[in-house]
């Protein structure tokens, strides 16, 4: 798999893993000071266009920080699934972000800045950081009155590239050419409105301009991996698990046992077309394609840790897909229902002992008869749990502890 | 020569000017960049401020900690808000702003603001901005770091809207507020 991001707890320890943290907040707020974000009075002058520091020390760090990430995810170092992207929730952030940009105008900081200032002893950014203090303790005291305001129109992990339905590589390329374009009018600005002369900036500028647009276009000549490139990098690891041990592949009965597990949450998704679905289903199943899976993986690979994903099919093969997209697109505890629905019914459809041997039938045909769409009213789509005692199967599900981030810095 | 006054020579050093606007954006880009790479994690500061908070309530008033949900996630039971990788780099932003202020020349109790309100005025504002600051920060999940900074260069969706947000709302309000500043 790629190599980077590096779950830094675990491959290094807790103390060596915190000083790491340590070390990145130090270089934070040591570029900050560097920058002159520690004034208030230069802070604020954004707001007149007098000195646009903040526009232009943001944007090139974001873009900067841009090209970084998707130029090491296009080539396979970094492993963009695994990087903490926040998630949408677009109302309560907009409203957030407009009462936090009065504010900025009234307060002449942000929290991150203020916190250089008063390491510098600004007093006016103690004085903000008190107020910090009382507003952060205020939303904490009164969430509860609009929590449902706060927990609106969530979107889960929903990217530029999704919203406008492009390639990464045209994005990058996009949002590159945008910053550099508010650079020159950030320049126009601050001659027109704070009498700054632009000879004297240095002319580097144009070929620091320049290697950006370079490296975006590299961006979009590379491409970002495909499902199946990063599911060749993962095989290395998981493919003997699938294919050999079969760790993956889930007896009926398991999932059976899963059902009636108070202690997870699960999800089930029938890959089948939507006649066999009508035909039968497994009670609380949901029908999906493929391409539905894609789309959900933003809200889903949020979901808690106890969470175990289930795909099915009528055999394996759409099933082993579906496991493949959800694994690479790395979400965690992801299992396929062995042998399929037609195996699910070889145990739970036939009166007797519930003892049928797996056949692993190939293709995606189904092999049993129903005589009306039952769908989840057929008396095997959720069997009585007490089959469990007389059923011997291997148990496969460990729940796997979340890798990665699983918060943002302001979480 | 006494202990004070050589511990203030060796504080005061001359002031230096600030860094060019692109490569302080550069250096804090690769910053970010590097954050993300290794860790997974962009940059933050209002979420360790927060934790730090979290955890004074939860030594003076436990019982209430524990029946309040937002806080239970933090703090419940014998969870310690400060166990947090983000309390870490929350406090190693003040450090390498006391460093980089130090080795600067920038080191001094002063109060930045316009020339024609009182120190007192600029105090009761920075305290009042905060306040919107600290509650708009909570309510968009992040401040200007943690989410325009990082999530921005991460493509976010959330946190290009929510970007525009702060901008849009600092320059609507920027010209009837334009006397604390000029």
């Amino acid at each position: 798999m790629a190599p980077f991001p590096i779950d830094l707890i675990s491959t290094f320890g807790k103390f060596s893993a915190y000083l790491i943290f340590l070390l990145i907040g130090f270089l934070f707020g040591y570029v900050l000071e560097m920058a002159g974000f520690a004034k208030s009075d230069k802070l604020a002058a954004q707001f007149y266009f007098k000195d646009l520091t903040v526009l232009k020390v943001m944007f090139t760090a974001i873009v900067v920080a841009m090209a970084g990430i998707f130029l090491s995810s296009a080539v396979g170092l970094l492993d963009y699934n695994l990087v903490w992207v926040n998630p949408t929730y677009l109302w309560p952030g907009i409203v957030g972000g407009l009462i936090m940009g009065v504010g900025f105008i009234l307060g002449g900081f942000c929290p991150g800045t203020s916190l250089t200032a008063v390491a510098t002893g600004k007093i006016d950014g103690i004085f903000f950081v008190l107020g910090v203090i009382f507003g952060i303790f205020t939303f904490g005291e009164s969430v509860s009155l609009f929590e449902g305001f706060f927990n609106s129109s969530y979107y889960g992990r929903l990217t530029l590239m999704d919203w406008l339905n492009l390639p990464t590589g045209v994005v990058v390329l996009i949002v590159m050419l945008m910053a550099l374009f508010m650079f020159w009018g950030g320049e126009q600005l601050e001659r027109i409105f704070g009498g700054r002369s632009l000879t004297k900036e240095p002319k580097l500028r144009y070929a620091g301009a320049g290697v950006l647009v370079l490296l975006a276009i590299a961006v979009l000549v590379i491409g970002q991996p495909t499902i199946e490139e990063r599911w060749e990098i993962l095989s290395v690891e998981r493919g003997p698990l699938l294919e050999d041990a079969r760790a993956y592949q889930i007896h009926p009965g398991e999932l059976l046992g899963l059902v009636h597990n108070d202690d997870i949450k699960l999800f089930m998704f029938d890959l089948r077309s939507e006649s066999d679905f009508n035909l039968f289903h497994i009670q609380d199943a949901e029908n999906a394609t493929l391409l539905d899976l894609e789309t959900r993986v933003g809200t889903l690979r949020l979901e808690p840790s106890n969470t175990v994903f289930v795909v099915m099919s009528n055999n394996e093969e759409l099933s082993t897909a579906a496991w493949k997209l959800l694994v690479t697109e790395r979400l965690h505890n992801v299992y396929i229902l062995e042998g399929g629905i037609n195996y699910w019914l070889d145990v739970f459809d036939s009166a007797g002992t519930h003892q049928a041997q797996l056949v692993l039938r190939p293709g995606e045909d189904m092999v049993h008869f129903f005589n009306a769409a039952l769908g989840a009213s057929h008396p095997a789509a959720a069997p009585d749990p007490d089959l469990l005692e007389d059923l011997e199967f291997e148990p496969k599900v460990k729940l796997e502890l979340k890798l990665g981030p699983t918060g943002g810095g302001c979480g | 020569m006494t202990t004070s006054a050589a511990i203030k020579k060796k504080l005061q050093r001359e002031t230096k000017p600030f860094a060019h606007p692109y490569v302080a954006g550069v250096l804090l880009g690769l910053v970010l960049f590097g954050s993300f790479f290794l860790t997974g994690n962009g940059l933050g500061a209002s979420g360790g401020l927060n934790r730090f908070i979290v955890f004074f309530e939860d030594l003076i008033v436990p019982d209430h900690v524990n029946t309040t949900p937002y806080l239970l996630e933090m703090a419940g039971g014998d969870k310690n808000p400060l166990d947090n990788w983000i309390v870490l780099v929350t406090t190693g932003v003040v450090l390498g702003g006391f460093v980089s202020g130090w080795r600067n020349g920038r080191l001094k109790f002063e109060t930045n603001k316009g020339p024609n309100i009182s120190n007192r005025t600029r105090w009761l504002f920075a305290f009042l901005g905060g306040g919107f600051m600290g509650f708009g920060a909570r309510l968009a999940r992040g401040c200007t770091s943690g989410q325009a900074l990082s999530g921005g260069a991460v493509l976010s969706a959330g946190s290009w809207a929510f970007m525009f947000a702060v901008f849009g709302g600092a320059y609507a309000l920027a010209y009837f507020v334009r006397k604390l500043w000029n």
